[in-house]
């Protein structure tokens, strides 16, 4: 996509799910887009992409679906209106805010396909103003084929074509984790320059483990729905159709006094340098 | 006087296309991808996937066999920072976040899950490796001395014979099926390298004519019983390199045991038959190997061996080209002191430095990877890192002036630890934290003994300087205890009705042409190891004759001639045995569990895989 094709589209236009920097930059040039940076307040004044939003991660977790509308309607974020976001952090805050956007109902949102750090590395274009936008409307539509919580998990975690995909990193998840969950690392998925690989390789994961790409996935993490997020974008950008983000993850499971598989005749955490 | 910086930095551009052999191949990465489908469609039998799997280097994890442990053959320990940085990724991506340094110069990745193997290696093909016949019923690892070509003490580099050795038995039809996995060791001199223990130790010599060639040793191996290799001839010179080592893999491919697993190495048939009659079985397969071998095949090792000895080549000439420059390290840093004195090796190349990097029971994390490729690129002037059967990483050719710099580098990121050059440096192999056949966590021991010597300054007293502390979870000798100053095998014990994880000691083991290997003394719960170890030390202070230093020590006690109260083995042992008992498990539950383990000790080990 280009600067040129860009202009020549007089509504808001469908971005893809994860948004390559050449895009970024056009959507900016015609300030065709809302760019959130999703770190903290400081962070984000000391310097931020052109053009961006603020709204860090700890304001949107705990509030409810009427409370990120109000919030998208404060940032000027019409129903159209492309929304592309970054972190700092692989991807995985900017994945957890991108997931409950598309919840809510604003489904034209995206992933920045580098981090902050590599955006200001390649030299494009930073600033430090504190950017407001007018207020505008929004309306909510919850979008609930893209979410799971407890109950729904411990319904389908056995059945056929259903997968439970665990993002947390292998010494954690063979420590404990649901039963039947399949680990599929955070770190496994993203590229040595890219917050995720391309499709095509993510496909060929998948397809290696065996599981056929018209199953439905659940992806799950520690406690926020971050790393899960991440995975929940990984999936869907090689062309899964079905995935849900359990967003209270394994620490709200553990509270509920759900069962867990556990592995305790290795000592695998001695094998670590950390 | 065109010696500008410009013509110099282009010189060392060219040393940086240093072309290197390219071990991996991208469609074993596929295939294997196919055959595990196929296993876990029931295509292909357990028995089959198995040996295939092993083939290709992917060894199953402990009590989890949808798991793997991802050998990587390093030969002669050989890796470049691209290479390195490839590991880091792969062990953030499908493993741990940590890669480990085994005791032959393999690096693994453990606990990736079996489906994403193929991908390892798709990552490990990139950039020119392979795990490829790292397990099985294969030629192993070759093994070079990480010494080789910086060595005071060789007669020349053995470098390029190890790896024209290694590249072609890789893949060669006549050893993708032999009764048991093979070994082979080059060594730089007869004091470095494990020649003694492979079934192949090589050590180069020069004989009076001036001509080059080795003297090898064969039918040697560490195990369940183990045994010293025994020497060919005075002088084997290089020309028939390739026909005394292709004779004795034949003479094992036809004449080794198929049956018994447990004894189907071949130091058990050489051990059976005697040596004598092996060594004459030797010369005539050899002749026949001799009159009957291609012209080909000959000339294709000669091209092997020719290639790699000009990169040697290069290397030496761009070192002969540098300002030669003593270091006299300034620095009023007691840490870097210390390190200085117990982490390089200064090389026959005079200014020039080996660097070691200390690695608790050889694990490295993936940023750490990064760091020190970032070093090596930067100051080692051959731009690769070896690694060491001690589970560390050497880094050659730093020229002196750069000392402190390399150091600095490495230092931020946790990996100048002093002491891999002295008995702080334990080696442990995976033990329980990955291996099926282990009893005991000898991993976490090995750190926990490196810590403690450490915190003790244990490395910088000069009479411990060279001896050493190593360690396996079984009595299979991956830890290579029976080569130690002082060993350990892991073991179970019953206390009453209770279990307690334990050590069997070994003393006065050694490396080397003249190596030996250890004797059983006592058995030691883990527990209280370090306990041992600290008071042995003490009673060394107290009973050794001036300027003895421990190694020496030891062995004259397992001699029976020590002077002073203590004389001998039996003397010793009356010494440590209050502190080898135990109390029931009320009293000491704490001795009852493992290192790394909250619950109560209980041995448990599946089949091994080291045969197929």
């Amino acid at each position: 996509m280009n600067a040129k094709k860009l202009q020549s589209t007089n509504s808001d236009i469908k971005i893809p799910l994860i948004c390559d920097t050449d895009t970024v930059q056009a959507l900016i040039l015609n300030s065709a887009a809302r760019i959130i940076d999703v770190r903290k307040s400081e962070e984000y004044l000391q310097g931020h992409i052109r053009g961006a939003a603020s709204l860090p991660l700890s304001q949107i977790l705990e509030k409810e679906p009427s409370g990120i509308i109000e919030i998208l309607k404060n940032l000027g974020i019409t129903d159209t209106l492309p929304v592309v976001i970054y972190d700092d952090t692989f991807g995985a805050l900017a994945a957890r805010v991108a997931w409950t956007l598309k919840y809510v109902g604003h489904s034209n949102t995206s992933l920045l396909e580098v981090t902050y750090s590599q955006w200001k590395r390649m030299g494009l274009e930073i600033e430090s103003n504190n950017n407001t936008f007018p207020k505008v409307e929004h309306t909510m539509r919850i979008n609930h084929k893209i979410q799971a919580d407890a109950s729904y998990v411990d319904l389908v975690k056995e059945q056929e074509k259903k997968f439970l995909v665990d993002s947390r990193e292998r010494l954690n998840f063979l420590t404990e984790h649901i039963p039947n969950a399949k680990n599929i690392p955070y770190t496994m998925l993203r590229s040595d320059t890219n917050i995720l690989r391309k499709p095509e390789e993510i496909r060929r994961l998948i397809e290696n483990r065996g599981m056929s790409t018209d199953s439905e996935f659940i992806t799950y993490c520690g406690s926020a729905g971050t790393l899960s997020g991440l995975a929940f974008f990984a999936l869907r950008s090689a062309g899964i159709k079905n995935v849900k983000l359990y967003s209270k993850s394994f620490r709200e499971w553990k509270l509920l006094g759900k069962a867990k598989e556990e592995f305790k005749d290795a000592n695998y955490w001695d094998l670590s340098a950390d | 006087m065109n010696n500008n910086v410009d013509s110099d930095s282009k010189d060392y551009k060219n040393l940086l296309t240093r072309t290197h052999i390219k071990w991996g191949k991208l469609e074993e990465a596929n295939n294997f991808a196919q055959k595990v489908k196929l296993f876990r469609q029931h295509v292909l039998s357990e028995d089959d996937f198995r040996r295939f799997r092993l083939q290709h280097g992917a060894y199953g994890s402990r009590l989890q066999m949808g798991y793997s442990m991802v050998r990587i053959k390093i030969p002669g320990g050989e890796i470049t920072p691209e290479q390195l940085e490839k590991i880091a990724s792969l062990s953030e991506a499908f493993s741990i976040g940590s890669a480990h340094v085994s005791t032959r110069q393999n690096i693994q990745l453990h606990w990736v899950q079996l489906e994403d193997v193929s991908e390892v290696m798709r990552g490990l093909a990139e950039v020119g490796l392979t795990t490829r016949e790292a397990c099985g019923n294969t030629v192993r690892n070759v093994m070079c001395s990480h010494f080789a070509g910086v060595c005071a003490k060789e007669e020349f580099d053995a470098s390029s014979y190890s790896k024209a050795i290694a590249q072609f038995f890789l893949r060669n039809p006549v050893c993708q099926n032999l009764p048991r996995k093979f070994k082979i060791n080059f060594s730089c001199c007869n004091e470095h390298g494990l020649v003694r223990i492979a079934d192949i130790g090589l050590i180069p010599k020069i004989n009076e004519n001036g001509v080059k060639g080795f003297r090898i040793y064969l039918g040697g191996g560490l195990g369940a019983a183990s045994f010293l290799g025994h020497l060919v001839e005075p002088f084997t010179p290089e020309n028939r390199l390739l026909s005394t080592c292709l004779a004795t893999i034949r003479l094992f491919d036809r004449h080794g045991n198929r049956e018994n697993m447990a004894r189907n190495r071949m130091r058990y048939f050489v051990h059976e038959i005697g040596w004598d009659t092996f060594q004459r079985m030797l010369f005539k397969e050899r002749s026949i190997v001799e009159m009957t071998m291609a012209g080909s095949t000959l000339e294709s090792f000669r091209v092997l061996l020719e290639k790699h000895q000009r990169e040697i080549f290069k290397i030496q000439k761009k070192h002969l080209e540098l300002p030669i420059l003593n270091t006299q390290n300034t620095s009023r840093d007691d840490s870097f002191n210390r390190w200085i004195n117990t982490n390089t090796v200064p090389q026959k190349q005079q200014g020039y430095f080996t660097a070691f990097v200390t690695l608790g029971a050889g694990d490295i994390t993936a940023s750490q990877l990064r760091v020190l490729s970032a070093a090596i690129r930067d100051f080692s002037i051959e731009r690769t890192a070896r690694n060491t059967p001690q589970q560390n990483f050497a880094i050659r050719y730093i020229n002196g002036k750069d000392i402190l710099n390399f150091y600095t580098r490495l230092a931020d990121a946790g990996l100048t630890n002093p002491g891999a050059l002295t008995i702080a440096s334990a080696v442990g192999c995976t033990g329980t934290t990955s291996c099926n056949l282990a009893i005991t966590n000898s991993h976490r021991l090995a750190k926990e003994i490196e810590y403690k010597f450490l915190e003790l300054q244990f490395d910088i007293d000069e009479d411990l300087k060279d001896s050493t502390i190593k360690i396996s979870g079984c009595p299979n000798s991956c830890g290579q205890h029976e080569i130690a100053t002082i060993g350990f095998f892991g073991g179970a014990s019953r206390i009453e009705n209770s279990m307690a994880p334990t050590y069997t000691m070994l003393f006065s083991g050694s490396t080397g042409e003249q190596g030996e290997l250890g004797k059983t003394i006592m058995r030691v719960p883990a527990k209280r190891v370090i306990d041992i170890l600290r008071k042995i030390i003490e009673i060394y202070r107290q009973e050794r004759s001036e300027k003895e230093t421990l190694k020496h020590w030891i062995r004259r006690i397992v001699n029976g001639a020590g002077t002073g109260n203590v004389k001998s083995v039996e003397n010793i042992k009356v010494l440590l045995s209050p502190i080898a008992q135990l109390d029931p498990i009320d009293i000491d539950p704490e001795s009852y569990k493992d290192y790394g383990s909250d619950i109560r000790f209980s041995a448990k080990t599946a089949r091994g895989e080291c045969a197929a």
